[in-house]
């Protein structure tokens, strides 16, 4: 146990500027001890007037039908489904940052995880509206539960893709949410103890679940949290790869690929890091955290986004080859006339699709570019764009000329309601984060703590120091601390 | 367990690093440190206090292979014995399309069940109340509390823990029960050949 854990000068510090424990607490929490301000407010009620828009759209859909949507007799899934692979796909930034980088031991992460793990589940809440809503008949949705019923008992099919993804989103709320809380126990005791008035003492008491930070109870809060994460590490996998099941499994030409699953997990990593940058950027430039939130920290998940970002291209360009290869000539036609023509009437989306996720992130190459706040922001809202239109193409271009040319459909746009549908997700992932980012630590107190002393930037000048020293004796040193 | 009024007296330190040799001190001198809150989770403070290893992960494996007991059992009996459903004249015991539902119920049982066994395991729970130490252990000070017996002089501890480094020290008076924690007899004794930490 050496407490100076001593971590190379060449890796930035994780936290700027002169800190201690009290100082991490007081610029954390500061957010939610002071008054709400007035961008916050302007935020929050556009936000809830998105989501009031969305809900009077759902509610035509509800009470009209599904006709209140443009799908048609090809195109079954049109936006609801695209927007729900799409919000999916961003849910799955959150578990990767707090699962598999803790597992990497990336120290990084500690700034950004907690937002990023919200994030993710007000994004997968958004995701389920979709499918939930496209039942039509909504007050069924129970059907797909599998439970001893009276209707035979009928059981679902649980050979069904579909129903694994039933399994999958929910498992995935479920798991993130419990670790998401369990991380934040210690913190809302922080905010708890730290309470001026009784109303808050009361409710942050009550959200801390009565946590003292005993150090018992840290060393299996430590253990939960691995073991979580090695559950979530699989689990974020196996999320987009079942819904990537969904198109893969089905003999659509177009979607009948085997090559989705990894395709679809890439994508769903890059496009939930480019919305981190989104809410990252506002976030620590809104309450103040560039201290916590660095460049640095910027530029770590733009390297990720531009991993991702190939590895989708790759996916895309062999995609395309196999469809050539496979010699399948209604696989082939949905790729060469479908998407690949630009002038067939969704040829415009398959470009589109192919600048931002393939052309514009290789611009992260470039360090001076990954450091940069203005690009980095811009791209990030680019390669959502870019996502969203990755699901749009493989959805709609896959659907839209059926083998009989007779039944070919005519051009799909969506309607005001579907469009409105869009947008009142919108307003429920932002009013959610508005509420989290008043209410809640943004930011794990508690972790940025125990990293501190190894990564804050007044330690690490201090380690320089050492660094002078002959290696032995500041090996003997250490261990003389230790015991 | 419960009933009865119990002394501690309470050291505050502010730097992990003095309260490290702090705690060696004082479990060497033969006082029970009832507890040690900290901030955030400070690598081997654990051992150093003689607290056994937590047994929680090994929980979790005991729940994860129940939820694929669970999803296996369940489908399989649904679609083979209950109910068999003839999709495209595949068989009815289809074990690779189970694979999914099976991977995803034992992650769910693993997680639910562990997230509630750490919760009964720390007693934690809304509504809730329990006796705090000191309001800054969970901002920026590492709380030890040493429990008193009738023969413990509290002066000499208080002294003791100043000499140790404590920056605050007090005494304080708390009911017993299972909140103050249920791990005392998970606490091993200090004896000195006991060097592992």
């Amino acid at each position: 146990m050496s407490l100076l854990k001593y971590e190379s000068q060449l890796r930035e510090p994780l936290v700027d500027g002169n800190k201690d424990y009290h100082q991490v607490t007081e610029d954390i929490l500061r957010p939610i001890e002071a008054k709400p301000t007035r961008l916050w407010y302007i935020g929050f009620y556009i936000s809830v007037a998105l989501l009031m828009f969305g809900v009077y759209s759902v509610y035509r859909e509800i009470t009209y039908g599904i006709g209140q949507w443009n799908l048609n007799k090809t195109i079954g899934w049109g936006w609801d489904i695209t927007n729900f692979v799409w919000w999916v796909g961003i849910g799955h930034a959150g578990t990767l940052i707090s699962a598999i980088l803790l597992l990497f031991r990336q120290g990084w992460r500690t700034g950004v995880n907690r937002a990023a793990e919200a994030m993710t589940i007000f994004a997968v809440m958004c995701a389920g509206q979709f499918p939930i809503f496209h039942m039509g008949r909504v007050w069924m949705a129970f059907f797909v539960l599998p439970y001893p019923n009276t209707r035979g008992p009928l059981w679902v099919n649980f050979n069904s893709p579909l129903l694994w993804d039933v399994f999958a989103i929910s498992t995935y709320f479920t798991v993130s949410l419990l670790f998401w809380y369990s991380g934040l126990l210690p913190d809302f005791a922080t905010v708890r103890d730290r309470a001026k008035t009784k109303l808050r003492k009361l409710l942050y008491g009550i959200a801390a679940f009565g946590w003292t930070g005993s150090t018992k109870h840290w060393q299996r809060h430590e253990s939960l949290s691995l073991v979580l994460a090695g559950l979530s590490t699989p689990l974020v996998l196996s999320v987009h790869t079942i819904v990537s099941f969904d198109f893969a499994t089905s003999v659509m030409p177009g979607w009948h690929t085997t090559i989705f699953p990894p395709y679809f997990v890439a994508g769903a990593i890059f496009s939930g890091f480019a919305m981190v940058q989104t809410l990252m950027i506002i976030l620590r430039k809104v309450f103040g955290l560039q201290e916590y939130i660095t460049i640095g920290h910027i530029e770590a998940m733009n390297k990720v986004i531009v991993l991702t970002g190939s590895i989708v291209g790759i996916a895309y360009i062999t995609e395309l080859f196999i469809a050539w290869y496979g010699q399948n000539p209604y696989e082939w036609y949905v790729f060469k006339e479908n998407r690949a023509n630009l002038f067939s009437p969704y040829g415009w989306s398959y470009w589109l699709m192919m600048f931002c996720n393939v052309v514009s992130p290789q611009m992260f190459w470039f360090r001076k570019l990954r450091r940069n706040i203005a690009f980095t922001f811009f791209m990030s809202i680019i390669v959502n764009i870019g996502m969203w239109y990755e699901r749009f193409v493989i959805i709609v271009t896959s659907t839209y000329r059926d083998y009989l040319p007779s039944s070919w459909s005519t051009y799909y746009s969506p309607t005001t309601w579907e469009i409105g549908f869009y947008l009142g997700t919108f307003g429920l992932f932002f009013t959610c984060f508005f509420l989290f980012a008043k209410y809640f630590p943004v930011i794990a107190v508690a972790e940025i703590k125990s990293i501190l002393k190894t990564s804050g930037e007044n330690y690490k000048v201090k380690m320089t120091d050492l660094e002078k020293k002959d290696s032995e004796k500041f090996y003997i040193e250490e261990v003389e601390h230790a015991h | 367990m419960a009933g009865g009024i119990k002394k501690f007296v309470v050291g505050c330190f502010d730097d992990e690093k003095v309260l490290f040799p702090a705690v060696k001190q004082v479990r060497r001198a033969g006082y029970k440190i009832h507890d040690v809150y900290t901030p955030f989770p400070v690598h081997g403070l654990d051992h150093a206090l003689g607290l056994r290893e937590t047994s929680l992960h090994t929980a979790g494996f005991i729940y994860g292979i129940t939820g694929t007991t669970t999803a296996l059992s369940c489908i399989g009996w649904i679609f083979t014995k209950d109910w068999p459903l003839n999709i495209g004249g595949k068989p009815h015991f289809a074990l690779p399309a189970w694979i999914p539902i099976t991977f995803e119920l034992t992650v769910l049982f693993a997680a639910v069940g562990m997230v509630l066994t750490f919760c009964y395991l720390c007693q934690l729970s809304p509504f809730i109340k329990k006796h705090h130490f000191h309001p800054r252990a969970t901002d920026d000070l590492f709380v030890m509390a040493i429990e008193c017996s009738d023969k413990t002089n509290d002066e000499e501890v208080q002294a003791f823990l100043k000499n140790a480094g404590a920056v605050e020290i007090n005494v304080q008076e708390a009911e017993t029960g299972w909140w103050l924690g249920r791990y005392d007899r998970e606490q091993k004794l200090y004896r000195e050949y006991e060097k592992g930490y």
